[in-house]
């Protein structure tokens, strides 16, 4: 195909940009025009992705729609293609951004026009970063992302939003220059950054221990993984509603993508050899922060810290490597990135009309904002996984991946769906049930038509996912099967080597 | 007979300082004319350094070479003192220093940077780097009404005449023991085995690190940056420090060019130190044209670790850093110029706040400066940071990659400090408008650079591979 449709896709919200920057004058104008221009811009990138997803041939293993353009002379070039599990996250991003647009303009109040901007720079970042098919523009977008986030959570966040932005912005730059000094040293083992090329290389036994901490030390706090996870929590807490929305939805998914495309791709004998560490971080992850969570007295850290647990189950689903580990990983990393995104904006909702977070100063809305409580309730119970919702499907996936390559791992990561059941239906008494707990609460306004539109396509895909999960494996799976295949193939040849 | 053709540049430049002179002298009140045309003779001069691009020559028994290597570095001089002169013009007028001396010392320090550039002999080193400090020293004490500004001039004197003793007595130990202060021989004859030559090595090595402010000669930098009036101040964080660059590449890798071994160990010592100090000391700092000299320290360390691989692409690693360094600082200063509230001139970084309100675009350049400076992807100062590392991994220092990679983790901690303060703290009383288009061209010119790069980063790297060509 020579239509250069990724490339489109990932660039064109910067023209939205271009637009947003040109328009001046009456700020309400502005903020009206810079709103509907990025909304266009956003739906449009959101409609090529399903047409792209519609056009994507799930019975192939190769990167299709790839795209190749001399860049850096001699050095790197411009790739970009997508196979079966990088589509489904372009396909989330684009999802999730146009909704963040709709619920910014009402709760962003001051210098929307540049929230906008920030919120589209952040997209082509996101998108390139699933997109890209070389490690330099993949190591690019994924840095180049730090700055519009940085941004956001810095101007538009809560009290202590300079820590919370300055603690997001080094915790992540820390992590990512040893996957810099990785890359390049891959660079110059292999001659190439070409992720494709790569991937058919065996890097030498030596070289793949430093090699995968490397990565790990970037991917570990993007997860975010225990004990790196704690920017996490203040970033939330302290970002906006929109802020949030992305990071959780987004940004952290980002991570688990490269553990899958990179960690398991190209370093597979150390990806063997540091799966006990995964698992014992992850497990410390799920069972820790579940506990953590219980315990928080603000909705939006409450939910963050489940954030941390549910990346938890994602991380043991990726390096139990087995076919249905790896489905339900990918498969929970899409759910959770549907349902924290709406329980982001569900906490939004109300705190947009109280101006607080805590749950004590919350109690009985279900008697002032019923339609509200339903919405709310089907996202926290796709939080703990009940069937029928998409958090089941990749919890119960992963949790039969783990059994297969670990009893012990398995049954401890089996708690913590039990303890997420506790919390979010504990928060969920506390927040709708009993009696109104103050004035506040009495006079509270039912959800109105925005924050539907924004909530009820969730709504939909949460429980169109949990019933029919194939619309996502069929998508998946013979990638996945790749990854696994050339996975065992790459350790084959590594062990007989060592042998010899 | 030599061919004088080739330093028809260094000509020129005489004639035209000596005939500013004569005009300052006696024509009263001349600053403004004479600033105009030392501008632009500067900007002539880029066209005839160029001319002579495809010869690499030697004049004067081979001390003197005019190779791509120095046309490079003449070109990058002469065009970032061009633009400081530009936009430090409106600073020069309203703080009242406009005496003619200011745009002739430039000049002066220009001749003496075009001798240390193209010098292939440890003599007329000496002589390009005395010429150039001298000129320095007075135009740190320009404004000779203020305290501080004198006592930068006298710190700067006293210590930089220390650091060309040390020179001179490395110089003469290396004459006296290889007979001769021309490279070529020098290299010839170069016997690692005497302690007395590499003594004499060391010494040259502290002297010029002195003059580009590495750890541990750093100390006269962040008062002489913080009392010299902010237009010499943006002089000094430009040309100076790509000639005192271009003089260590030429005097390590031709006339020491086959011991890289002996002063390896030195060069990474002086890097990392310039690195974490740079990195941990700007961090307390209030004063943003101290702050600036910090920053200055880190990335005179970054540059180093490219020299420190002994190799061609550290070499135009380090080249290609020097070049985006300078595009970065042009940017910084004319910011730091544009802090101005009720006709004054503002230093305190907390001065900074409600910049993005006041000047929006001005607010939204500074922001990507401080990023490319902080080396953050795909600003230019990410890929010149790239190159520096790819260098050093290339040769397995893993060690000094590592370290450079964390302390720029560190001092990205103060560039965001001054983005926060930029963006996030509330306003104070307005900003003077800006009126010179001298720095709403050259923040424009390095803040588009800057963004952009991204789209074609090999445009620069075409320049410093032919100017490294020159140099192994």
């Amino acid at each position: 195909m020579n239509f250069p449709i990724l490339s489109i896709i990932i660039f064109l919200p910067l023209v939205g940009v271009l637009f947003i920057l040109l328009n001046s004058g009456d700020e309400i104008k502005v903020k009206k025009t810079s709103f509907r221009v990025s909304l266009l811009t956003s739906l449009l990138v959101f409609i090529m992705s399903l047409f792209l997803w519609l056009q994507f041939d799930n019975t192939t293993k190769d990167f299709q729609f790839v795209e190749n353009k001399k860049w850096i002379v001699d050095f790197i070039n411009y790739r970009v293609g997508v196979d079966g599990i990088s589509i489904l996250f372009v396909v989330l991003t684009a999802f999730i951004t146009p909704i963040c647009i709709v619920a910014t303009y009402n709760s962003v109040t001051n210098r929307t026009k540049d929230f906008f901007i920030a919120l589209l720079v952040m997209e082509t970042m996101m998108l390139g970063v699933f997109c890209s098919l070389d490690l330099f523009i993949f190591y690019l977008f994924f840095e180049a992302g730090l700055i519009p986030m940085f941004l956001i959570v810095g101007i538009w966040g809560g009290i202590r939003r300079v820590y919370a932005a300055f603690k997001f912005f080094l915790y992540t730059l820390f992590g990512s220059v040893f996957m810099l000094v990785a890359i390049i040293f891959i660079y110059l083992e292999t001659g190439t950054t070409d992720i494709q090329t790569i991937l058919s290389f065996n890097i030498d036994q030596k070289y793949q221990y430093w090699l995968w901490l490397g990565f790990f030390a970037s991917f570990a706090v993007k997860t975010p993984m225990w004990p790196v996870h704690t920017w996490l929590p203040d970033a939330h807490v302290e970002a906006p509603t929109s802020g949030s929305v992305i990071l959780a939805a987004i940004l952290l998914k980002m991570a688990g993508y490269g553990f899958i495309r990179f960690s398991l791709g190209f370093f597979p004998i150390a990806s063997a050899y540091f799966a006990p560490l995964i698992f014992a971080l992850s497990i410390v992850a799920v069972i820790y922060t579940s506990l953590v969570a219980l315990m928080q007295k603000d909705m939006k850290k409450l939910i963050a810290y489940s954030s941390v647990a549910h990346m938890g189950f994602v991380t043991i689903g990726i390096f139990a490597f087995n076919s249905q580990g790896i489905e339900g990983s990918i498969f929970q990393m899409i759910s959770h990135g549907i349902v924290s995104a709406a329980l982001f904006l569900c906490v939004g909702v109300v705190y947009d009309r109280m101006h607080t977070r805590e749950i004590s100063e919350y109690g009985g809305v279900v008697n002032t904002m019923p339609r509200y409580s339903v919405i709310f309730l089907v996202f926290i119970l796709a939080g703990l996984g009940l069937p029928g919702t998409s958090g089941f499907v990749g919890e119960f996936l992963v949790l039969i991946g783990a059994f297969k390559a670990n009893y012990l791992v398995a049954f401890f990561a089996a708690t913590g769906v039990v303890l997420s059941a506790c919390y979010s239906l504990w928060l969920y008494r506390r927040v709708i049930f009993g009696a109104v707990a103050n004035d506040n609460v009495k006079l509270l306004k039912e959800i109105n038509k925005t924050e539907l539109a924004t909530l009820l396509p969730l709504v939909f895909l949460t429980i169109l996912l949990g019933v029919f999960p194939n619309i996502i494996l069929d998508t998946i799976s013979v990638s996945v099967e790749n990854v696994i295949s050339v996975y065992n193939e790459k350790l084959l040849i590594l062990k007989q080597a060592s042998i010899k | 007979m030599e061919n004088l053709n080739l330093i028809y540049p260094e000509i020129f430049l005489s004639l035209l300082t000596i005939g500013l002179l004569m005009l300052g002298v006696f024509k009263k009140n001349s600053f403004n004319l004479i600033i105009r045309f030392s501008s632009i003779g500067l900007l002539l001069l880029i066209p005839v350094v160029y001319i002579n691009n495809d010869i690499s020559n030697e004049l004067f028994s081979q001390n003197y070479l005019v190779d791509s290597f120095s046309i490079f570095m003449k070109i990058l001089i002469l065009g970032s003192s061009a633009i400081a002169l530009f936009f430090t013009n409106e600073y020069i007028k309203n703080s009242s220093i406009n005496q003619f001396e200011y745009p002739i010392l430039v000049l002066t320090s220009i001749l003496g940077m075009f001798v240390m550039v193209s010098s292939n002999n440890l003599m007329g080193l000496y002589l390009g780097i005395e010429l150039q400090s001298l000129s320095l020293y007075v135009l740190a004490s320009l404004n000779r009404d203020s305290i501080k500004s004198t006592e930068a001039g006298v710190k700067y004197f006293v210590l930089g005449a220390l650091s060309s003793g040390l020179l001179l007595y490395g110089c003469s130990l290396i004459y006296g023991f290889t007979g001769s202060t021309n490279y070529y021989i020098i290299a010839k004859s170069f016997d690692a085995n005497n302690l007395a030559l590499l003594f004499g090595l060391v010494f040259i090595l502290v002297g010029l690190a002195f003059k580009i402010s590495a750890v541990p000669f750093h100390m006269w930098t962040p008062d002489v940056y913080e009392g010299s009036p902010t237009s010499v101040t943006a002089f000094f964080a430009l040309a100076p420090k790509v000639a005192g660059m271009a003089a260590i590449i030429r005097i390590l890798y031709v006339p020491f060019g086959n011991i890289v071994i002996e002063w390896q160990t030195i060069l990474i010592f002086i890097s990392v130190a310039s690195m974490i100090l740079g990195a941990v000391a700007a961090i307390g700092q209030s004063n943003i044209k101290r702050l600036m000299a910090y920053s200055g320290i880190s990335h005179m360390g970054y540059a180093l670790a490219g020299l420190v691989t002994g190799t061609k692409d550290g070499v135009a690693s380090t080249i290609l850093y020097v070049l985006i360094y300078v595009v970065m600082s042009i940017g910084s200063f004319v910011c730091i110029l544009v802090m101005k509230r009720k006709n004054i001139y503002l230093e305190n970084i907390r001065d900074l706040s409600g910049l993005s309100k006041n000047h929006p675009l001005v607010a939204l350049s500074f922001v990507v400066i401080l990023f490319s400076l902080a080396g953050i992807p795909p600003l230019a100062g990410f890929f010149a940071k790239f190159y520096i590392f790819m260098a050093v991994v290339k040769v397995e220092f893993y060690t000094l990659a590592v370290i450079g990679l964390v302390t720029s983790v560190i001092s990205a901690f103060y560039y965001l400090r001054i983005i926060k303060i930029i963006y996030f703290d509330p306003s104070q009383e307005k900003f003077d408008p800006i009126s010179s288009n001298g720095i709403k061209f050259s923040l424009a010119f390095s803040t588009l650079i800057i963004l952009f790069y991204f789209l074609n980063p090999s445009i620069f790297t075409f320049f410093t591979n032919i100017a490294t060509a020159a140099i192994k």
